[in-house]
C-alpha cells in the first residue's frame, strides 16, 4: 500500500475517534468515582442537536460546544441528584433519560434536519505538521481532535499520577474508607459526574459540528452504548479507553473499505457489527471463558495475558453510600 | 380518618409529577413555538375523538400489555431485560416466516404463526440469558446489542430474501394473504383475538407471579440472588425461565404487529414499545393490575401525539417526551417524599 493512504487512514481514524474518546473518557471519570451515566446515547443525541441548532443560529461554534456541555452536564446532575440526594436506581434514571432525551432531540431538531451548518475549521500545527509520518498523523487536525489527544493524557494523569486521582479511586473503591479519611464522597460524586457529563457533551457536539456534520433524525443512535461497553473495554483506564476506541475506529474503517471490496455481504451485515463487536469484547474481558484458555497456556504468559485482558470494575460502581 | 389520609397521599404522588411533566413538555411546547393547550387538544382529540381512535389506542395496548407483563417476570427476578425491544422484533420475523412458509387455512396458520412468534422471541430472550449467564455481560449490553442485531435482522430480510417482487422498499415485504390476517371488528384496526391474548397474558402473569412457587422464587432471586443461591434455589434456571417467558410474550406481541396491524414485515415494526413497556414498568413496578391501566395511558398518549405532525407540523416524538418526563418526575418525587419522611423521624 501506498505511505500517503496508510498515513491518511490513521489520520482518519484519529480524528473520527475524537468525540467518542471524549465520551469515553468522560464517563470513565464519572464510573470511577461510583457513579454510572447510563444515558450516554441520549446524552450524545441532545447535545448533538442543541450544539447545532446554537451554533447555526448564533454563528458562534463556541457558543455551541458550551451549551452542549451545559446539557450534557444538566443531564448529569438529574443523574447525580436522583441517586444521591433521592436514592433512586442510577441505571433507572439513566435509561429513562436516555428516552426522553433522545425524543427530545428529535421534537427540537425537526427544524434543523439537513440544513446546511458550520463545521469546525482545521487547525494544522505550523512547523509540527512537516514531520515526516507523524506529522500529518498527529498534528494536521482541528481543536478537537487535539484536545482529545489532551485529554486522554490528563485524564490518565489525573486519574494514577495525582492525589485528588487517587482521592477519586477510594471513592469509587470503598466510600466508607474514603469517607473516614475525611473526603467528601457526595462531593466528589457531584463533581466528577458532572464534569464526565460535560465532556459527553462535548462529544455530542464533536459529532454535529466536526465529524458527522449536521443533523437528522437520530443521528448518532447507539454510539453511546458503544462507549459504555468501551469505558468497561477500557477497564476504567483512560489510556486504554482510548487504545479501545481507537481500535474500535479502525476496525470501522475496515469495515468500509471492506464493504467495498466484498459486495457480496449485505450492507446490514456492517451496520450490526459494532453491536456484535461489542458483544463479544465484552464476553472476552468480562467471561471465564478466556480464563479457561489462558490456563492451557504457560503460566507465566497465561498470568500475563490476564492482567492485559481482563478488568474489574471499581468495587462501589452504581451502589449508593449512606453517610455522604 | 386515615384512608382518606392514604388516598390524598397516594392522589398527590401521583398529581404532583403529573403536573410537573406537564409544565416539562408544555415548556418544550413554547419553546418550539406551539401552543401547549392546542397540542393537549389534539392529542385527546387523536386517542379519544372517535370510535376508531379508541379501538386504535386499545391497538397499541395490547403489545405495551405484553411487553409489561413480560418484563414483569425479569423486573422481579432482578434483571434488566433491556433486550425485550428484539424480542418482539424477531417474534414479527417469527410469524411473517410462517406465513411466508405454509399454505394453511386462517384456523391453522393463524396460530401456528402466533406460536412461531412466541419461539422466536423466547429463543432471542435465551441468547440473552446465555451472554448474561455464562458470558457475564450484563444483560443491558446484551439486550441493546441482540436488539440493533434484530433490526439488521430485519433490514436485511426486507431488502434481500424477503424483498417484494420487483423492488425492495422501505414500506416491508409483500402483503400478507388474507388468511395470515387476525381478524378484526368491523372496519377497525382491533381484533377479538389480540384482546384475547392481552387477557390471557394479564390472567397468566398475575397467577404465576402472586399465586405460585415460582413466583416467589422469583421474588426471592429479586431481592437477594445470593441469600436465594444459598437457600439452595437454582438461580439459572429460574432467570431462563423468566427470560424465556419475557421473550415469549414479547414475541407474541410483534407477531400481532405483524399479523393484526401492518399485515407484513416492516422495519420498525415493533414501534419502539419494548422500550416504552419499559418505562410502564419502572413506574408500576412489577404490580400486574396497576400495568394494564397505565400502558393504556401510554397508548392513548403514544396514539395522541400522531395527530401533531398532522395538524401542527410538530414531529410526534412529544409524546415520548411527556410519557419519559413523567416516570422520571415520578421516581424523583417518589425520592423526595421518602427522603422528607426520613428527616422528620
Amino acid at each position: 500500500m501506498d505511505w500517503n493512504i496508510g498515513i491518511r487512514i490513521l489520520s482518519s481514524i484519529l480524528s473520527e475517534s475524537a468525540p467518542l474518546v471524549f465520551a469515553v473518557i468522560g464517563e470513565t471519570l464519572t464510573e470511577k468515582a461510583g457513579v454510572i451515566n447510563l444515558s450516554l446515547d441520549g446524552s450524545i443525541l441532545l447535545s448533538a442537536m442543541i450544539a447545532f441548532a446554537v451554533a447555526s443560529l448564533s454563528g458562534s461554534l463556541a457558543a455551541g460546544f458550551l451549551c452542549a456541555m451545559a446539557v450534557g452536564g444538566l443531564i448529569a446532575l438529574i443523574v447525580v441528584v436522583g441517586s444521591i440526594e433521592l436514592r433512586q436506581d442510577q441505571v433507572s434514571i439513566g435509561f429513562i433519560l436516555t428516552l426522553v432525551t433522545t425524543d427530545l432531540s428529535s421534537f427540537l431538531g425537526n427544524p434543523f434536519v439537513r440544513v446546511p451548518g458550520p463545521a469546525v475549521p482545521p487547525l494544522p500545527i505550523p512547523y509540527l505538521k512537516e514531520i515526516p509520518v507523524l506529522g500529518p498523523v498527529l498534528f494536521n487536525h482541528n481543536i478537537v481532535t487535539y484536545g482529545s489527544f489532551v485529554l486522554i493524557g490528563l485524564g490518565w494523569f489525573w486519574l494514577f499520577r495525582t492525589r485528588p486521582g487517587l482521592e477519586v479511586q477510594a471513592v469509587g473503591e470503598h466510600p466508607a474508607a474514603a469517607f473516614a479519611r475525611g473526603m467528601d464522597v457526595r462531593r466528589l460524586r457531584y463533581a466528577y459526574t458532572l464534569v464526565g457529563g460535560a465532556l459527553v457533551g462535548i462529544a455530542g457536539a464533536g459529532y454535529s459540528l466536526n465529524v458527522k456534520l449536521g443533523w437528522s433524525y437520530q443521528h448518532t443512535l447507539g454510539i453511546g452504548w458503544i462507549a459504555l461497553a468501551i469505558v468497561i473495554f477500557g477497564g476504567w483506564n483512560p489510556l486504554r479507553a482510548a487504545m479501545g476506541t481507537f481500535l474500535f475506529g479502525a476496525l470501522q474503517s475496515m469495515a468500509g473499505l471492506f464493504q467495498g471490496i466484498l459486495p457480496g455481504v449485505p450492507m446490514q451485515a456492517f451496520q450490526v457489527a459494532p453491536f456484535m463487536l461489542m458483544i463479544v469484547v465484552l464476553v472476552l474481558v468480562s467471561s471465564d471463558l478466556l480464563d479457561r484458555f489462558l490456563g492451557l497456556l504457560p503460566e507465566a504468559v497465561g498470568r500475563s495475558l490476564r492482567g492485559v485482558i481482563q478488568v474489574t470494575p471499581p468495587s462501589a460502581l452504581g451502589k449508593p453510600f449512606e453517610r455522604g | 380518618m386515615r384512608m382518606e389520609k392514604v388516598l390524598a397521599n397516594r392522589l398527590l404522588q401521583l398529581l404532583l409529577p403529573f403536573s410537573l411533566a406537564l409544565l416539562f413538555t408544555s415548556l418544550v411546547l413554547l419553546w418550539a413555538g406551539a401552543s401547549p393547550i392546542e397540542a393537549y387538544g389534539n392529542m385527546l382529540r387523536g386517542a379519544f375523538g372517535s370510535r376508531e381512535k379508541w379501538a386504535d389506542v386499545l391497538v397499541a395496548w395490547v403489545p405495551l400489555v405484553l411487553c409489561g407483563m413480560g418484563l414483569a417476570f425479569t423486573f422481579t427476578a432482578g434483571l434488566w431485560n433491556i433486550g425485550i425491544e428484539g424480542q418482539m422484533i424477531l417474534g414479527a420475523i417469527g410469524a411473517t416466516w410462517v406465513v411466508r412458509l405454509l399454505q394453511l387455512p386462517s384456523y391453522l396458520l393463524l396460530p401456528a404463526s402466533i406460536l412461531s412468534s412466541l419461539l422466536a422471541g423466547a429463543l432471542w430472550s435465551l441468547v440473552a440469558g446465555i451472554l448474561r449467564i455464562y458470558g457475564k455481560v450484563h444483560e443491558i449490553f446484551a439486550g441493546l446489542g441482540l436488539n440493533f442485531l434484530a433490526i439488521g435482522l430485519t433490514n436485511y430480510l426486507i431488502f434481500g430474501p424477503w424483498k417484494q417482487p420487483g423492488t425492495a422498499t422501505m414500506s416491508g415485504t409483500e402483503v400478507f394473504p388474507s388468511q395470515a390476517q387476525l381478524p378484526n371488528f368491523g372496519g377497525l384496526a382491533l381484533g377479538p383475538v389480540e384482546i384475547g391474548i392481552a387477557g390471557m397474558a394479564i390472567g397468566l402473569t398475575a397467577i404465576l407471579l402472586r399465586g405460585t412457587l415460582f413466583g416467589l422464587k422469583l421474588n426471592a432471586i429479586g431481592r437477594n440472588r445470593h441469600a436465594a443461591f444459598l437457600m439452595g434455589l437454582r438461580i439459572d434456571r429460574n432467570l431462563f425461565t423468566a427470560l424465556a417467558l419475557a421473550g415469549g410474550m414479547a414475541g407474541i406481541a410483534g407477531g400481532i404487529q405483524a399479523l393484526g396491524l401492518f399485515h407484513r414485515l416492516i422495519p420498525s415494526i415493533s414501534s419502539g414499545y419494548g422500550y416504552l413497556a419499559i418505562l410502564v414498568v419502572l413506574l408500576t413496578g412489577s404490580r400486574v393490575l396497576w400495568i394494564a391501566p397505565v400502558a393504556f395511558f401510554f397508548a392513548a398518549v403514544i396514539k395522541g401525539s400522531l395527530q401533531l405532525p398532522i395538524e401542527m407540523h410538530l414531529d410526534s416524538s412529544l409524546g415520548g417526551v411527556l410519557q419519559g418526563a413523567l416516570v422520571l418526575s415520578v421516581m424523583l418525587f417518589r425520592g423526595l417524599q421518602s427522603r422528607m419522611l426520613k428527616e422528620k423521624e
